[in-house]
Formats: structure tokens, sequence, C-alpha cells
């Protein structure tokens, strides 16, 4: 026992030394295990920090839990809102969209004017001023305007826009800026992407807005918070029944309301990739690192039967070489941890770009770096594991002698191609690869992983291209879309159809209206569209355009898993609008589409059952680009309009914000895929170098030049890699798709494209990355100690 | 750990002329192996000079002493160092590949007696014809100077007559200049010339007045 710790010391110094003979590999080890800790504590960071801002945000600022708007209410139902089972509390507004005319802008843009109490602060959905100060009681056109609107417009408090309120140009002046955790992510209704341009959010004075819009001691918007023991089903059936009188448009819970649900869903997207892509990182890394190990312990025959002919137990040689991946891995988690760290910083602040909260720090816990760092050890202790048992099982004697010359028999290429007359540097290579098939399926499918992660980063830029060029080219086509405050008749269209510059219209009637299947319901509204739209068309990501059949839903895939139905099931359609008719409406068909929960039926259909004439809401249109300013002037100048959706603007917007966002990912997938090819790549080059020293001094000794027994190692390298491209291009294709279809959710629904530029790009960096790692190893060759390589049999 | 300085020779003076068949003879760290290095264009020395046929090898370039091993000197290691993914035949094309006016494979492994052993691969041959593929590979390119490390080193007395009457064969038919090195005296019996080496220096040189057979050698 006294002699133990000092045998230990020795052991640990060969440890240290073995480390340091082999520090080119342990570092491209550790590079690998590394990037996959980068992510992990990158995505995990993240996903902590905006869940933690989130929570606080919520909670500081009263988030409501369940939101109901209508058309309008008298003062008095509050009371017996209040007076509902469940009901903690409750916030009564009046919420109005308008057209806004900004300065320096010529497209209108869409305002949300949204009452804030005279006196004291709003009891829900608290409003979070940035800067400036509340609005005057007494000073009816003071307005809080939305954070990401004045940035986009560098506006401030003391600037002016206008907002056209029943005609009239009304100016509103800006006195702060604000946050609302309603609109933590802001996006126009009806439009699929956020453009902080193009729409604005106001809150101003309860009084002037309500007088405005005749709505003097009434409301159109409530929410409520729930007690500890409410049931939110409840609640939300106890509030549409009492708002279905005045115009209920169906209550939703907090999971529903759209900037809570997008924040979910990029939350859940989060925790998804936090897991698998890291996941795929460090599986990588293990194998490196049993292959490597694996090796490293052939190379260490002699030396670990000697240990074990001292007397050293099995255990603890083997604990000795786990120790080498440990302490590799080791290194490998703090690093990690330290640059994880610093990439999930800087993705937090462009998720700062579509998500606002007051404070949106970034926040690493200690839970999750040493979870990080426990994870890497497990992981590496898994893939050392099988390699050092294996070598100690060796029985002293066994391993004391030397090898005898390794079995060789003729390659089957050179059966098959006899003609073929290979060289001989050629024919050691094609044999040595077949002697070992495993050991190079081993380096081919390392190298491939390598391929597969660039390939699936690089890949997410022609995703989000092809999905934008689909909503460009096939599915919208128009190039405006209005929406009426309120449904029109007929004739509405004409005059639509008559302002400057249009040139195509197309007619659309959507109405709000609960679906529900059993227990499941989703609220949300029926587009009431021409049997063969040809502006804003529906497309299904295989079959391509639909056309409508004549009755009955058709449903976007999603949402009818979400209602757990298929066509020929029936759905009830209770409509929030009008008479609130009550339908049960067949499902006829589903369409995959790409962006959120969609309900379409045929315009004629939807209007019988709503038992009404030929009544719009809303109108695309093409127009000649040239009559733009004056269609746009126009358009502001129209009261009956509540919104215009600018095709081009929105995808313009959406694409520069999204470009920033993708550069820096597939930025860090380059490098880290770089990191694995070269860790991979670099490793079986070293390793097939020491197994193969002796064979190549011998080379050199007879006459033979460094190029040419270069040739011979890094020939097999080109080889691997060769047979790698394409393989791991197929993995990443795979990959790609289980990606893709873990990418799935409400908002949106991804097709797994790959263009031959990114195949290209692809190839090119792990070949660039294999040239690099094969010239390190190159000067090494060069550096070949030929006289002591020869004297002894290692 | 810094690097420590060993001095392995020390005022070395030797000639080797062609067709000789030289034998050096030294315990181990005597510098034999040195020595063979040095001849070999494997080493340089740290001073001193080593002339080839006029060549200057102790400033020759590495390219210049890959060239000199290339055409002129045919190496036996005294563990054979064959590819072991490669034929009997193979290991001895490998070299005669190398230069312009080889010796045909099969007419190199006759002469150390394998000729019926062409096609097998190193782990299919015994270790005395594994030693004599390598002789085979080193003369295959008609060197003009055959060196071996304890070419015997590794086998036993039967065998290692058998490799050293390959050499003698080669040395008698082809003129090749051989130097082996070795710390077993017997082998010294057939040499023309014995360089005894001890401690970095030449002890003496011996000449042998009846140079005996490889198959009477006893040990």
């Amino acid at each position: 026992m006294v002699t133990m710790p000092a045998r230990i010391r020795t052991l640990d110094r060969k440890l240290l030394r073995d480390l340091w003979a082999m520090k080119g590999q342990a570092i491209a080890i550790a590079a690998v295990m590394a990037a996959g800790v980068t992510m992990f504590v990158a995505y995990f960071s993240n996903f902590d920090s905006l869940q933690r801002a989130r929570a606080a945000y919520y909670e500081q600022a009263r988030f409501a839990d369940v939101f109901a708007s209508l058309k309008r209410a008298p003062v008095r139902l509050e009371s017996r809102i209040a007076g509902l089972d469940g009901v903690h509390a409750l916030a009564t507004r009046v919420v109005v969209d308008v057209t806004l005319d900004v300065p320096g802008m010529a497209e209108p843009a869409t305002g949300r004017l949204i009452s804030i109490p005279e006196r004291g602060r709003p009891a829900l959905n608290d409003v979070f001023l940035r800067q400036g100060r509340w609005p005057d009681p007494v000073r009816t056109d003071e307005v809080l305007a939305n954070e990401t609107f004045c940035e986009a417009h560098r506006l401030g408090p003391g600037d002016h826009i206008a907002a056209i309120i029943n005609g009239r140009r009304q100016p509103l002046r800006i006195v702060g800026v604000a946050l609302s955790p309603e609109y933590v992510y802001a996006i126009a209704p009806g439009e699929m992407f956020p453009d902080t341009r193009r729409f604005g959010i106001f809150w101003m004075n309860q009084r002037s807005l309500a007088s405005a819009f005749d709505m003097e001691s009434g409301f159109n918007d409530v929410s409520v918070t729930l007690t500890p023991d409410a049931s939110e089903a409840d609640v939300i059936a106890g509030l549409d029944r009492l708002l279905r009188p005045y115009g209920g448009r169906g209550a939703i819970p907090q999971s529903l309301q759209m900037s809570a649900w997008t924040l979910d869903n990029e939350l859940t997207q989060l925790q998804t990739f936090g897991l698998l892509v890291p996941a795929i990182f460090l599986a990588v890394a293990a194998f490196v690192l049993h292959v490597a190990l694996t090796r490293a312990l052939a190379l260490q025959r002699t030396q670990i039967a000697s240990l074990k002919a001292l007397g050293y137990s099995n255990r603890t040689v083997a604990w000795h070489y786990v120790k080498w991946a440990l302490s590799i891995a080791a290194v490998a988690a703090i690093v990690g941890v330290a640059v994880g760290a610093w990439v999930g910083s800087s993705i937090m602040g462009l998720y700062n770009e579509f998500f606002r909260f007051p404070t949106l720090a970034y926040y690493l816990s200690p839970t999750l770096a040493l979870q990080a760092i426990a994870g890497a050890l497990v992981i590496a202790a898994a893939g050392a594991y099988s390699a050092v048992r294996r070598a100690v099982r060796v029985p002293p004697a066994e391993a004391m002698r030397p090898e005898a010359p390794a079995r060789y028999r003729r390659s089957i290429v050179e059966a098959r191609w006899r003609p073929l007359r290979l060289s001989f540097a050629t024919r050691m290579i094609v044999r040595a690869l077949e002697r070992q098939p495993l050991k190079a399926l081993s380096s081919i499918i390392g190298i491939a992983f390598a391929v597969a992660v660039l390939f699936v980063g690089l890949s997410f830029l022609d995703v989000m291209n092809s999905l934008i060029d689909e909503e460009l080219t096939t599915t919208m086509r128009q190039d405006a879309v209005l929406t009426f405050v309120e449904p029109r008749p007929g004739r509405a269209v004409h005059d639509v159809a008559h302002l400057p510059g249009v040139m195509e219209i197309e007619a659309m009637r959507t109405v709000p209206a609960r679906l529900r299947a059993g227990t499941r319901s989703r609220t949300l509204g029926i587009s009431g569209v021409p049997e063969d739209p040809q502006l804003v068309r529906i497309i299904d990501r295989a079959r391509g355009p639909m056309t409508l059949p004549p009755n009955g839903l058709v449903l976007s895939q999603m949402l009818a898993d979400v209602l757990a139905v298929r066509p020929g099931d029936s759905l009830q359609v209770e409509i929030l609008e009008g008479r609130r008719p009550l339908r049960q409406v067949p499902v006829v068909a589903l369409v995959d589409d790409s962006l959120g929960l969609q309900a379409y039926m045929r315009v004629d259909a939807l209007r019988r059952m709503l038992n009404e004439g030929e009544t719009v809401t809303t109108v695309a249109l093409t127009m000649d680009a040239a009559a733009r300013d004056s269609f746009y002037k126009a358009v502001k100048a129209m009261p009956v309009i509540a919104g215009v959706a600018m095709r081009d603007v929105a995808f313009q917007n959406f694409r520069d914000t999204m470009a920033e966002h993708m550069n820096l990912s597939v930025f860090i997938n380059v490098i880290f895929a770089g990191i694995i090819a070269f860790g991979v790549v670099y490793n079986s080059a070293r390793v097939s170098l020491s197994e193969r020293s002796r064979e190549l001094a011998s080379l050199r000794v007879l006459g033979f030049t460094r190029a040419e027994i270069s040739f011979i190692l890094l020939g097999e390298i080109a080889i691997l890699t060769t047979i790698a491209l394409p393989a791991g291009a197929a993995i990443g294709y795979l990959l790609g798709h289980v990606i893709m279809a873990l990418f799935t959710n409400e908002v949106y629904r991804l097709s797994f494209v790959v263009s031959p530029a990114t195949i290209a790009w692809t190839w090119l960096t792990v070949i660039g990355a294999t040239v690099l790692s094969g010239l390190l190893v190159r000067r090494r060759l060069d550096r070949l100690d030929l006289v002591s390589v020869l004297k002894m049999p290692e | 750990m810094g690097e420590v300085r060993v001095e392995a020779l020390r005022g070395v003076d030797f000639d080797l002329t062609a067709g000789e068949f030289v034998v050096l003879l030294g315990p181990s760290g005597s510098g034999k192996s040195t020595l063979l290095n040095i001849l070999g264009g494997l080493d340089v020395p740290t001073s001193g000079e080593v002339l080839y046929g006029g060549h200057n090898l102790t400033t020759a370039t590495d390219a210049a002493l890959t060239a000199y091993r290339r055409t002129h000197i045919g190496f036996v290691f005294q563990f054979y160092n064959l590819i072991p993914s490669l034929t009997a035949r193979e290991n001895v094309a490998l070299v005669t590949e190398l230069v312009e006016t080889p010796m045909p494979p099969q007419e190199a492994l006759g002469l150390v007696g394998l000729a019926q052993r062409l096609d097998h691969f190193p782990a299919q041959l015994s270790g005395g014809e594994q030693q004599r593929v390598a002789i085979a590979r080193a003369i295959a390119k008609q060197p003009a100077v055959l060196l071996c490390d304890e070419p015997t080193g590794a086998l036993d007395i039967t065998t290692g007559v058998v490799v050293l009457e390959a050499l003698e064969r080669v040395n008698r038919e082809l003129g090749t200049a051989t130097v082996v090195i070795t710390h077993n005296a017997a082998i010294a019996g057939m040499a023309d010339r014995v360089v005894r080496l001890a401690d970095g220096r030449v002890a003496g040189i011996d000449r042998p007045t009846r140079k005996a057979a490889a198959r009477d050698l006893q040990w």
C-alpha cells in the first residue's frame, strides 16, 4: 500500500508523456469533441436564456392566460367576465388595426392601436417603457410605439407618424418607445414573415382611441389571467358564451397567442437542435477516439504486456488508458464550454432581432456547463472502453513476442481487373485497404460524417432559399393583398380594380371560425377562395398547385394532425362572425403546405354557409410596378382598408434578417465540419503512419524518395476520402430529411433540398481539410527516423 | 530533456574495394551499425569524410543520398523489413523498378534458392526465407555494394548458413562488394577481410589466409 502512490505517479507520468507524444492526434480528437460541446452549450444556453427571459417577462408584465377579441361589448360585461369561475384578473381594451403613413416610406404600413388606461398601468399585458415617457392623459395624439418599428424607421420620442383613422389622416406623436409580452415576436395579421418596417404597434390613451372608433364605454378585446386551480378550457368556454352576443371571435389560450406560439415553437426547435447536433458531433468524436485509441494501444502492445508482467492488474492498466481519453475529453469539454458560451452569446444577439424582451441577457447555467463536461467525459470513456478492454486482455507472454508479419493476399481488385497492372504503391494501398476493411471503413465513416455535417449545415441555405422561391414564384403570385376593415359587398372589388396600376385581382372571403373535432379545437380564419386560385395559390409540397372541390374544407396537413382528422371526417365549424352559424363540414382534402395552419373552402360554398351574398374581406392583386407610388397613395386614402401586405417588401426584409442569422450558423457549421474532417483524416493518417513507419522507412532506405513513400500513405487517405465524399453526401441527405422532419412545426414545414453548389462546397471543404492534414502528416514523413526504425521491431 | 551527445565512432579509417567480402566484427555498442549507416548514406558523420567513387557523401544533400542508395547500395536488415502486403517477387520487383539495369526478380530469387516461392507473401515464408527474399531484393538492382546488418541475427544456425550461402554466392557470381556486420565471430571465417571494431575505433584488421565456405562455418 505504501508503494501505491509512487506507482500511480509513475504511470501518470507515462500518461502525460504518451499524450505529449501523440499531441497532434489528441488535439484533433479534442477539437472534434470541443465542437460538439460548443454546439450543446451554445444551443442550450440560448434555450435557457430565452426561456428565463420569457418566464421573467411574462410574470413581470402579467402576461394574460386567455385572450379574446370581439366586435364590441359594453363595459358592464366586465363584471360578468370577472365572475367566471377560474378568472383571476381581467383587462379590457380597444384594439384596432389602421393603415399608417410613415414619413419617408411610400408603401402603406399596418398599425395596431391598443388602448391603455389614462391612469395607472395596464392591469394585464403591461407595457414596458424602454425610452421616453407615458402619454399625457389630456393629450389625444400621444402614443407609445414598439421598439422594433422605431428602430426600423429610426423613430424616437418627439417624432410623428400618421394613421388613417376613419379616412382622415391623424397625426400621432411618439412620446415613448415600448415593448409588450404580446409582441415579443411582432407579426402583422395575415403575414407569414415578420416585417418590422411595415407593422407598428402603438399604445394610446383609452379615451382618445375609444372616441375615434365609437368605442366609448365599450371594448373589443379582453384578456384574463387564471386562478391556480382554474380549468383553461372552462374559462375559454365561459368567455365564448359571454362574448357570443357581442361578436366574440373565439377565446384562445396563451399557448396559441401569435407571439407566444411562435416563441414556443422556436424554443422547441432550439431544444431539438441542441440535442441532435451535438449528439452527432460527440458520436463522431467518440468514434474517432475509439479508433485512435485502438491503434495507439496496438502499438503499445508490448508495453501493456510488460506492465502486466510486472504485476499491474488489468484494472490498473485499463484505467491508465481510459485516463488518456478522459484527459482529452476534459480539455475538450472546458474549451467547448468556453467557446460555446462565446458562440451562444453571439447567437443571442441575433435572437434579439426576432424576439424582443426588456432584457435578453445571455445566461449560461453552471448546471449546463457541468452537464456538458460530464457528457463529454462519459462519451469519451464509452469510446475508449471497448478499445482498452480488448487491448488489456492480451496475455503478457503473447504480447511480449513481436507480431508476425501481417497476413496479406492479392486484392480482389487485382483479381477482377488483371489487365489493370497496378503500380507497387497502388498495390500496397489496395491490399492494405482490403486486408483491414473495418479499419478502412471506420476512416470512411468518420470522414463521411464530416461531409454529412457540413452538407446539412450548408443545405439550410438551400432550404430557406427554396422556401422563399417557392412562396415567391408558385404560391404568392400577387404583388399586394388588401384587407378590408369589415366584410364588404362585391362591388368593393371593383373599387380595388380601379386603383392606379392594378392589373389582375382575386377576391377572397376570410371568416374567423372555430374548428372542432371531439375535444380538439383551433380558432383561425377560413379562407374562401376561387376554385382555381391564380394569385394566392394553394401549393402542396409534393403535388404542386391544388384546385378546390365544390364543397367541404381543405386543411393544411399540419392542421389536420393538430385536430386529428382525415379526409372524409367531419368538423364542427363555429363561425365567429355575423349570425354565427354552427355547421358540420366535411374535410375533403389535405394540403401538405409549408407555412402556418390553413383552412380553405371554395368561396361560393363559404358564402352559402354564411348565408350571405357576394361579400369580400380580402383582395389579392398584381400591379404595374410603374404605378406603385400612386397606388400606395390611393390605398393610404381608403378608409375601408385595414391592412396592406406587400409581397416583395416582406420577402426582402425576411431575407435580410434571415441571411444574417443563417450566415452565422452556416459559418459555425463550416468551421466545425472542417474540424471534424480534419480531426478524422489527420487521425487516420497519423495512425497509418505509426503503423507503417517501419515499412515506409525500409522503402526510404532501399532508395525510395520522399515523394514516392508519401504517395503510399497519402494515396490511401485520398482513396478513403474519395469514397467518403459520396457516402457522406448520402448520410447528409438522410440526416437532412430527419432534421427537417424534426423541424416540422405549426409555424413552418421545410422540405430538404440541396443545390449542386452546396454539394460542391461541401466536398471542396472536406478535400481542403484532408489536404491540410495530409500535408501535416507529410511533414512527419519527411522526418522519419530511418536509422532507429530499422534497428528493432517495435 | 536536452539531447544527450553520444560519440559512436572516433577516428575510423576504412576502405572498401570492389568485389570484397568484409565482415565488421564487434560487440554491441562498438559502433558497427553507425559505420554501416554512414556507408549506406543513412547517416552523415559529424566530422571526417566519406567518399564513394570520388563522390563526397559527407556533403551530399538528402536527395543525393537517396539517389546513392537507390543506385549503388543494397541493404539487408536484421529483421528483413519486407513489405508484408507484397509477394516475394513483388518485394524484389519493388526495387528493380527503381534502377535502369536490374536483374529479373525471378533470377534474383533463384540466386538465393527461392525460385519456387515467388508468389508467397512474407507471412507465408519462414524467417530464413524472408531473409533470403531480402537479399534477393538487395541484389536485384545489381548494386556495387551490399550492406548487411546482422543478417543472421534473428535466425538459427541451419537457416543462418543458408542465408550466408546466398550472400557468398552473390559476392562470388556478381562481384558485389559485401559488408556484413555481426557480433558472431564465426562468420568472420568466410571474409576476405575482417575489421574488428571496439569502442568506436578500428581495433584490428585480419585477412584470413584461407577463406572458409559458408556451409563449413560452425557456431
